[in-house]
């Protein structure tokens, strides 16, 4: 009995430790990517890049404060090339742990704008996003909105919804409203803006498009391409039914513009594959891919020349925050202290 | 009298065979749990970093919410389990209604279930803008304010969620207790004058108390741990606010504060646990086992009794399970690609090879406290079990600093001395994760093993020396047969526990390397819970057969049955 259960346990260490081997082996022509993007939203354009070049891509997703702790610990050991992060936070805090090198190349600068980028080049974005208001149109007159410091109004009392503070998305909000009104104007914002919620905050996005559209409250805040992908959603018709019921609202039009963040990556110190870690950034911000976000997730692209179709465009064009995006970094904390002094769950 | 002798000639023989062991044994427990405390006193060590005035900050902001929240959902998720788990293990023990084979090892099946899955499932059926309420709004004409529906997505809506996943660990355990109980002492409770309730009431259920207690622990540290669903549904809690005060605010030590207070919690439920074990040294004085009498149930309180065990069954599992299977009738033809086959056996082979470790180990440390009786040892075990209630990013972040160091500092050594690289060996491998995955789970099998070797008495050790066994002979001979039970117990769950595991495997993970819960969470965090019910639902098929298995190991662990 016994001797059958080790020979089973020693066949499993075997087959693990094999498994182990099969997946340090390196070769050549790879790049190796951390990425904070979800899988779903970044192998299609890995295989792709594959297809072109032949240079194999490795893959490991999760979170960005995880991914960084990672990257920080293996040190000059770290396997990964590129770190890919959801937020300019992110990508700031990985240039102050000198993680970073600059990217070196001239397509990139080309492609890019410099305020979608770091100064010097530390960090690119690859995607914009846009956080901004959605009214109910049964029940909002749009005359009524006119930007995000307006929601704090006595008008919009148990009216709004939006998801809670622990959310990168509302962190970058708060912060770039730090940066526009200064920490005190910002805070009592915040006071304000929590007791006009309809309810605790919770769930995500969608969830308070749903909500509003369901008539919890009037006002929701989202990214963009949530609302785009209820939308579209073919297999849920709730979904579109629900998204179709709201309408979305571009705030700061007169003043700074709507809050923009990006997906955006820069390339490891340590990069032992560093060309096709730069080739790799080119081809994301090609034109071909930049379309892949804007068509397959409704993102915006960052490289001017790609226009977005179909729906997005149906949205018409919006003044953007020109913010610089590493600010959004360096207030990331301030914003979650207000946040918690506010009693912003 | 003849207690006291037992005992007595008890320590003699432990005193002979821990002085032949101690020489490597004690050593070698220390080192491992010294091995196996590492993530935890990594993370401790953050303590004595300065924290400027971020820790002010949370104590005058959010740390009383933290508190408040966390002891609640703690106290409710504990008076769920044990409601639900004690009283359908009763039920299927020692009480006869239609339908108890089926409850018997159906009641385990939502130990498969994810919480977080099961929270995202729920929120999606009875949310305001969820289908439920929705025909309730379109049936009357109502809108929101004009009627009462319970909030998904609010603390009691935690304690539920977490309460229908968490108590098989309840009845596992209490169901194995009552099994085990002799059957005097319930014949002697009946001429007494006891009646079924009084018989469970006062005999029964102080004789399971250990038990009992042990299931109530592993469910509140799983809860303590939560991360998933408490964050889904907006808690303030100390595992979000970790995450918080960490990443958010970026400080580590006030971050280590917090999972300071969160271990001292676990320290006290811990020694809850153990002086509750400690006051219950019930020892059956005869061995007559013979078929448990079993109280018939029939009309009404046989339907109680159906009803009361086809609830959890029903809310815990067959629901959330059907709703799952729905979305994946859509979503599978796309979901389902030679990537998902690869990804199921990632997780299957993980889980096995974790849980054979897992269950050599609690082997090697429940036998060494057995034998070497030390206080160290005890200790030292004690401090390796804490790792059920740590959250899983927590752990992870504890094996990635360590290993990192180790790593780099081998390969700066071996630059310097031999002009070689060696990379990262062991950072970022299987090896990682399988390290994390201990780290967390000993304490499941340990609890399991510990279990099942109390049920073998020292004079049956000794009886086994008297005639001539050496020690490993009576370790194979006596010992593995009775321990069969418990044995498999501790690689079921740990194996269950594996396959849901997600913080630790998406941190620590390979490149390239998938397993059920990466696919299912990174879908339903993404809000796409209909793609992500076939990785869900993988994971359920998956733990089934254990969970089937289990109940079959446990049904035999009779001894005389």
């Amino acid at each position: 009995m016994h001797k059958k259960f080790l020979l089973i346990a020693a066949m499993l260490f075997a087959i693990v430790i094999s498994a182990i081997s099969g997946t340090v082996t390196s070769q050549s022509a790879e790049v190796n990517i951390y990425s904070a993007r979800k899988e779903s939203l970044i192998k299609p354009l890995l295989d792709q890049f594959s297809a072109e070049t032949g240079i194999k891509t490795n893959l490991i997703t999760a979170s960005a404060d995880k991914l960084l702790t990672r990257m920080i610990n293996e040190g000059r050991n770290t396997p990964a090339d590129i770190l890919i992060t959801v937020d300019a936070g992110r990508l700031f805090r990985a240039r102050q742990a000198d993680i970073f090198q600059p990217i070196k190349s001239q397509k990139i600068e080309q492609l890019v704008p410099s305020n979608l980028r770091d100064p010097e080049n530390y960090w690119i974005g690859l995607s914009q996003r846009a956080r901004v208001i959605f009214y109910v149109k049964d029940r909002v007159n749009p005359a009524q909105l006119s930007t995000y410091e307006n929601l704090a109004d006595q008008q919009w009392k148990h009216r709004i919804c939006i998801r809670g503070s622990d959310n990168i998305y509302n962190q970058s909000l708060v912060a770039s409203l730090i940066a526009a009104n200064g920490k005190a104007a910002t805070q009592q914002w915040a006071n304000a803006l929590v007791g006009n919620m309809a309810r605790p905050p919770q769930g995500g996005d969608r969830d308070q498009i749903k909500a509003a559209a369901a008539g919890q409250c009037d006002i929701a805040i989202a990214n963009t391409y949530y609302f785009a992908r209820m939308l579209e959603n073919k297999k849920d018709p709730s979904q579109s039914e629900a998204a179709q019921k709201m309408a979305i609202f571009w705030p700061n039009q007169q003043g700074r513009g709507a809050h923009v963040n990006i997906s955006g990556a820069g390339i490891s110190k340590y990069s032992r594959n560093l060309d096709n870690a730069h080739k790799l950034l080119e081809f994301l911000v090609s034109p071909a891919a930049q379309s892949w976000y804007a068509n397959a997730n409704y993102e915006y692209p960052v490289n001017p020349s790609v226009k977005p179709g179909g729906l997005i465009a149906s949205w018409g064009t919006f003044k953007a925050d020109a913010i610089d995006l590493s600010k959004l970094g360096e207030l990331n904390a301030e914003a979650v202290k207000t946040m918690d002094r506010a009693g912003w769950k | 009298m003849q207690g006291i002798s037992e005992n007595s000639l008890g320590w003699v023989i432990r005193y002979r065979t821990s002085e032949l062991l101690k020489g490597w044994w004690q050593p070698g427990i220390l080192l491992a749990a010294l091995i196996f405390s590492i993530p935890v006193l990594t993370i401790a060590s953050f303590l004595l970093q300065p924290s400027g005035d971020v820790w002010q900050h949370l104590v005058d902001t959010v740390l009383t919410d933290y508190l408040i929240n966390s002891a609640l959902l703690t106290l409710g998720v504990g008076l769920g389990t044990l409601s639900i788990g004690v009283t359908c293990a009763w039920l299927t023990s020692l009480c006869q209604f239609p339908g108890k084979k089926l409850f018997i090892w159906a009641l385990l099946l939502p130990l498969a279930m994810p919480a977080y899955i099961i929270a995202y499932t729920y929120t999606g059926m009875f949310d305001f803008a969820g289908p439920v309420q929705t025909l309730i709004r379109d049936w009357t004409g109502w809108g929101y304010g004009d009627y009462y529906f319970p909030e998904v997505r609010s603390l009691g809506g935690a304690i539920v969620m977490l309460s229908l996943v968490l108590y098989p660990y309840v009845y596992l355990l209490a169901r194995a207790a009552f099994l085990e109980q002799s059957v005097c002492v319930i014949e002697v409770s009946r001429t007494l004058g006891c009646n079924a309730w009084s018989s469970f009431y006062r005999v029964a259920l102080p004789l399971a108390r250990p038990a009992i207690v042990a299931g109530l622990s592993l469910a509140l540290m799983e809860t303590l741990a939560d991360y998933g669903t408490v964050s889904y549904f907006g808690l303030g809690v100390f595992t979000t606010g970790i995450f918080r005060t960490w990443f958010g605010l970026g400080d580590s030590a006030a971050a280590a504060k917090l999972a300071a207070i969160l271990l001292l919690f676990v320290f006290t439920l811990i020694v809850i646990e153990r002086w509750s074990r400690n006051r219950a040294q019930y020892h059956h004085t005869t061995n007559r086992y013979r078929q448990l009498p079993q109280f018939q149930l029939t009309g009404f309180r046989a339907l109680i009794a159906f009803v009361a065990c086809l609830l959890p069954l029903l809310f815990g599992f067959l629901l959330p399970a059907s709703q799952l299977g729905l979305w994946a009738l859509d979503t599978y033809t796309v979901m389902v690609d030679a990537s998902f086959i690869r990804l199921t056996l990632n997780t299957i082979l993980l889980g096995l090879s974790t849980a054979v470790l897992a269950v050599l180990l609690a082997l090697f440390f429940a036998y060494g406290k057995r034998v070497l009786a030390s206080k160290l040892v005890f200790a030292s075990v004690r401090v390796v079990a804490t790792g059920y209630a740590v959250p899983g990013t927590i752990i992870a972040v504890g094996v990635i600093i360590p290993l990192a160091w180790f790593d780099n500092t081998l390969d700066a050594y071996m630059r310097d001395q031999f002009e070689i690289s060696t990379g990262l060996l062991l950072s970022g491998t299987l090896f990682a994760v399988m390290f994390a995955y201990l780290v967390r789970f000993l304490a499941v099998s340990i609890q399991s093993v510990e279990s099942g070797l109390a049920k073998i008495r020292l004079s049956m050790d000794e009886a086994a020396r008297s005639m001539g066994y050496k020690p490993a002979e009576t370790l194979f001979r006596i010992h593995l047969p009775l321990m069969k039970g418990s044995v498999l117990t501790a690689l079921l769950i740990v194996f269950v526990d594996v396959m849901k595991e997600l913080p630790a495997t998406l941190i620590l993970r390979p490149f390239n390397f998938n397993t059920l819960a990466v696919r299912a969470f990174e879908l339903a965090s993404d809000e796409r819970l209909a793609d992500s019910s076939t990785a869900a639902l993988m994971i359920v098929a998956v733990g089934l057969l254990p969970v089937i298995l289990l109940s079959k190991s446990i049904a035999s662990s009779r001894a005389g049955s």
